[in-house]
């Protein structure tokens, strides 16, 4: 008999999660990781002494809060803290706070329009709507639409009549916001260039689209549909850096008795007679399991743990064809103190936020152009945060840890593989940026750690460096997501699934995935459904 | 300052409080201004549960309480034996009625041989007067002469020692410690109502200006805030700390009968000390123990996410009880409410439900959550007890 149940491949936080809900129902499982640390994308690393990265993921809204209550991980650990809003400096000197208190960030806006500070109310309206839509559906399968089975009958239905409770005309928004561009969206509110600048790059993180690409309003929803303590739209920082999560939910694994065993590079899935065996690695070991999940995207779960010979042609055809580009770069900075912003004093809110530079839609379009180009942005988007202005545990007190997410770096440069020049070329076009709005920031760095989608690619395992494990894109999501006919986490294989988040509900850190595919491998067990249910939010 | 010049009081803290108070939202709290929040109650609460905190702690009554009967005459009055309290610790204390029915709760800090401080929520010079009678003590109420600030969270006690207090990591639970402070003392007990690490510091109003400067250059670099009275009250509810006047009504305040609390019924049993020979209330209490509470005071874990807030507790159909706090709890990441439920219910694991209303868009939701009984508090970390404190 096998030693374990369940092999999942890989202790990205869906991974883990897959493993913790399976464990917790009695099964036998092992998570096996490639890296010699766990975590994925979602993962603290000390690279500078003293200074701990959040390297890839780096702030937290979309994690389940049904799951984190339900696996305990505040007691295994885990502490995410909210911060306030954002900000976008302008090149003339000024800036546009995204305040976290509303009657103050009216006020803000009223500065620049009072028709946007009034347009706005209708505006997160509206996308509240959109959210309420989306949101219990996050912790559900999706249904197949050319299913007779009685479940997915149930399970559409109760889809359709989220729809048809908006009535017509919000029927046409959905099908409008769901289709549209980001800039195109904002333009039906706003006047004014850069608050259209600052709400338009929840639409573009982590995508290969430009603000006025079709599908880019999906995007931004990606980005407000989870949140803080009940706050939708809410973003925070998990205590120590991302790493927490994966560390609490580990935690948790463990504490149902599951076991992690890293450096287990997987090379293949076993399959005999039409059915999963277990896994081999590379070093030649094998280790049996009649249930084997992958927490890898489907690029790489079919491509490259699977043998071509054990799969159907048409998932093959689907895998190649599956979109998940590469479009960001990411630097983490080791600060010998807090930089100084223009005209942004030190204790302000704004800058425990977001902060970004982008102050006009044509900027981002202008990021994008080099990315569809062939090279990174010359005038970069970029997400960049100081968690360690709440955060007392990931720099020694006074210093300060600041992680850049930046938007757009391509795959590959010109048709080619990133060089370690390119790499230089893509960090300094950052630190410049960062460098015309604040005087001192140069003088501050310790340590800059540089991620192209090469490097992201190669440690973290996300083919091209997509962050998503595959474009957010209505033809990729929900009963698309990975492809049409494989969407409810069974892979073509009897006892293969998959649990990342190249399925549904898609990328982020949210543990969804992770949680779906338990419940579909326990259905196939024939064992109590014990994945908690979505809160309702009315 | 003349409690009678103004309606409203202001602490000593004051200048500081409303330079700090951005978002300008004030209450009332004992007859002062003191700030509902300073800049946003959910990053204020997290201050506290992540860097520093800081509240104003000026307004809270304090009694001094000196004589040779002093500590006779704490003993009577607490339902806890006072004379095991040593120099330079607080006891958490409550006290009650003859019929055994609580008064208040409050902490008394035992300064000198036949010196002691008491902090209560409600005013107490009428009852402390008329218990006073026969003992050779003297009470004044310093309210107003002692500034008080509440510092709490993971890096409090790197924030203090940074601004100078020697050895602080070394204060256990409840000690008391005096530092010089330009010339006065500055009395900083390991105190607080959060339930994390934390400290209170108390000092001379003259000084109290300075001694907020100094701690917040101090704590800079472990990111101090200040923090209001609702970021306050998640903390409390989170780390399971009943109210006086929320949670159980004041004795001498009750109108109908009936509706006051003896403490063991509050689950504050263990603050009773049976074993010493009298104190106000004992009779009555002693009683109850024999013949069986009429309630029983629970925390309880609710399903979903919605705040069951004054929501009616059910077995079955039948109403057991009814709920006096409640809050989502951020960092423990649980739904919690304080219930009082009528006897033999509400057991330790007992599933109950709570019926809970809510409202949407002026749309009003009633749901029947389930809930169950808890053994203890959602919130209780190792670093509030560990001495030496950890740093962060
Ligand atoms: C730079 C960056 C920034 C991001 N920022 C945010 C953010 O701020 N907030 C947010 O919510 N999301 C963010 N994301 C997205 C989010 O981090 C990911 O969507 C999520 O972490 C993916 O989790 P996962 O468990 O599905 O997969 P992964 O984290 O990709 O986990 C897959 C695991 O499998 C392992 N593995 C791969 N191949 C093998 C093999 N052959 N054998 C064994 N193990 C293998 C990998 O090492 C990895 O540990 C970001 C992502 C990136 C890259």
């Amino acid at each position: 008999m096998d030693k374990y149940d369940v092999i999942v491949i890989g202790a990205g936080h869906n991974g883990l999660t897959n493993g913790a809900y399976l464990a917790k129902s009695g099964l036998r499982v092992a998570v096996l990781e490639r890296n010699p640390y766990i975590g994925g994308a979602t993962v603290s690393r000390e690279l500078h002494k003293g200074w701990f990265y959040s390297n890839c993921s780096y702030v937290c809204s979309l994690l389940r809060p049904e799951i984190t209550r339900d696996l305990e991980l505040p007691r295994h650990g885990l502490q995410v803290v909210p911060y306030g809003g954002g900000v976008t400096m302008m090149r003339n000197g000024d800036h546009f706070g995204n305040y976290h208190d509303h009657d103050r960030q009216y006020r803000e806006m009223a500065r620049f329009s009072k028709r946007d500070a009034n347009a706005y109310e209708r505006y997160a309206a509206d996308v509240m709507k959109q959210t309420r839509l989306i949101r219990p559906f996050l912790l559900k399968r999706p249904p197949d639409p050319t299913s007779l089975k009685l479940r997915d009958l149930k399970d559409l239905a109760e889809f359709a009549g989220a729809f048809l409770d908006m009535g017509e005309e919000g029927l046409a928004d959905t099908i409008r916001f769901w289709t549209k561009s980001v800039g195109d969206y904002l333009d039906e509110y706003f006047e004014t260039d850069v608050i259209k600048a600052h709400m338009a790059g929840s639409g573009i993180i982590g995508t290969a689209l430009g603000v006025y690409s079709p599908g880019t309003a999906y995007v931004l929803l990606h980005h407000y549909m989870g949140d803080v303590d009940g706050n939708v739209g809410e973003w925070g920082f998990a205590r120590g850096g991302m790493g927490a999560v994966a560390d609490a939910l580990a935690k948790s694994f463990q504490s149902f008795g599951g076991e992690i065993i890293c450096d287990a590079d997987v090379d293949q899935i076993t399959i005999k007679n039409g059915k999963t065996t277990g896994v081999a690695l590379k070093n030649g070991n094998e280790i049996g399991a009649p249930i084997v999940v992958s927490n890898l995207d489907p690029k790489r779960t079919f491509l490259d743990v699977m043998d071509p010979a054990d799969l159907p042609e048409e998932v093959i055809k689907k895998a190649e064809k599956f979109k998940i580009r590469g479009s960001s770069g990411k630097l983490n900075i080791a600060l010998d103190g807090l930089p100084t912003f223009n005209n942004l004093p030190n204790d302000s809110p704004l800058r425990v936020g977001e902060m970004h530079f982008s102050d006009s839609l044509t900027r981002l379009e202008r990021a994008y152009d080099d990315w569809k180009d062939g090279t990174w942005s010359k005038d970069p988007y970029v997400d960049m945060l100081i968690p360690t202005q709440v955060d007392p545990t990931m720099a020694p007190p006074g210093k300060h840890m600041m992680s850049v997410f930046v938007q757009y770096a391509p795959p590959k440069i010109e048709g080619e593989e990133w060089t370690d020049a390119d790499k230089d070329g893509f960090e300094k076009s950052v630190l410049d940026q960062i460098s015309a709005y604040s005087p001192d920031f140069k003088d501050l760095i310790l340590h800059c750690e540089t991620r192209t989608p090469r490097e992201i690619e190669a440690e973290v395992g996300l083919t091209e460096g997509n962050i998503f494990q595959g474009e957010l894109t209505f033809d990729q999501l929900l009963f698309n997501r990975p492809f049409p006919g494989y969407a409810q986490y069974r892979g073509p294989i009897k006892g293969m699934y998959m649990c990342g988040s190249g399925t549904h509900p898609g990328g982020g850190v949210m543990a969804a995935p992770g949680a779906n595919a338990a419940r579909e491998i326990l259905a196939d067990l024939k064992r109590p459904d014990i994945i908690p249910g979505g809160y309702a939010d009315d | 300052m003349n409690e009678n010049d103004v309606m409203m009081l202001k602490t000593p803290f004051h200048s500081r409080v409303e330079a700090a108070c951005e978002i300008n939202l004030w209450g009332n709290w004992m007859g002062y201004t003191t700030p509902d929040a300073y800049f946003d109650v959910e990053l204020e609460y997290f201050a506290v549960r992540s860097t520093t905190g800081v509240f104003d702690l000026s307004p809270m009554n304090k009694y001094r309480i000196s004589g040779p009967d002093a500590a006779h005459f704490l003993d009577r009055m607490m339902t806890r034996n006072m004379h095991k309290l040593a120099i330079d610790r607080v006891a958490y204390v409550v006290w009650c009625n003859d019929a055994g029915q609580l008064m208040d709760d409050g902490t008394v800090f035992r300064l000198a041989e036949n010196e002691y401080r008491l902090c209560s929520y409600a005013k107490a010079n009428d009852w402390l007067y008329w218990c006073s009678l026969g003992f050779d003590v003297t009470i004044t109420d310093e309210t107003a002469e002692v500034a008080a600030l509440a510092v709490q969270g993971p890096t409090s006690c790197s924030t203090l020692t940074a601004m100078g207090l020697e050895g602080l990591e070394e204060l256990k639970p409840f000690d008391i410690r005096n530092y010089r402070f330009d010339g006065e003392i500055l009395s900083v007990s390991r105190t607080g109502f959060t339930g994390d690490l934390g400290y209170e510091l108390w000092i001379t109003p003259s000084k109290a200006e300075d001694l907020w400067d100094r701690l917040f250059e101090a704590g800079k670099q472990f990111l101090i805030k200040p923090f209001g009275s609702h970021a306050l009250d998640i903390a409390r509810i989170e780390t399971g700390f009943v109210q006086a006047g929320v949670d159980f009504v004041m004795a001498q305040d009750l109108i109908r009968p009936g509706r006051s609390r003896s403490p063991l019924e509050m689950g504050l049993g263990w603050l009773v000390d049976f074993e010493k020979t009298h104190f106000n209330g004992r009779r009555a209490l002693l009683k109850e123990r024999e013949t069986g509470s009429r309630y029983r005071f629970v925390i309880l874990d609710v399903d979903g996410n919605k705040p069951a807030d004054h929501s009616f507790i059910l077995k079955g159909d039948k109403q057991v009880g009814n709920v006096t706090s409640a809050a989502w709890c951020p960092t423990a990441k649980s739904n919690v409410a304080f219930a009082q439920i009528e006897m033999p219910y509400g057991e330790f694991g007992e599933e109950l439900t709570a019926e809970i209303y809510y409202e949407r868009e002026l749309h009003w939701t009633r749901v029947l959550a389930p809930c169950r009984v808890l053994d203890g508090p959602v919130f209780n970390p190792g670093r509030r007890r560990q001495t030496p404190a950890v740093a962060f």
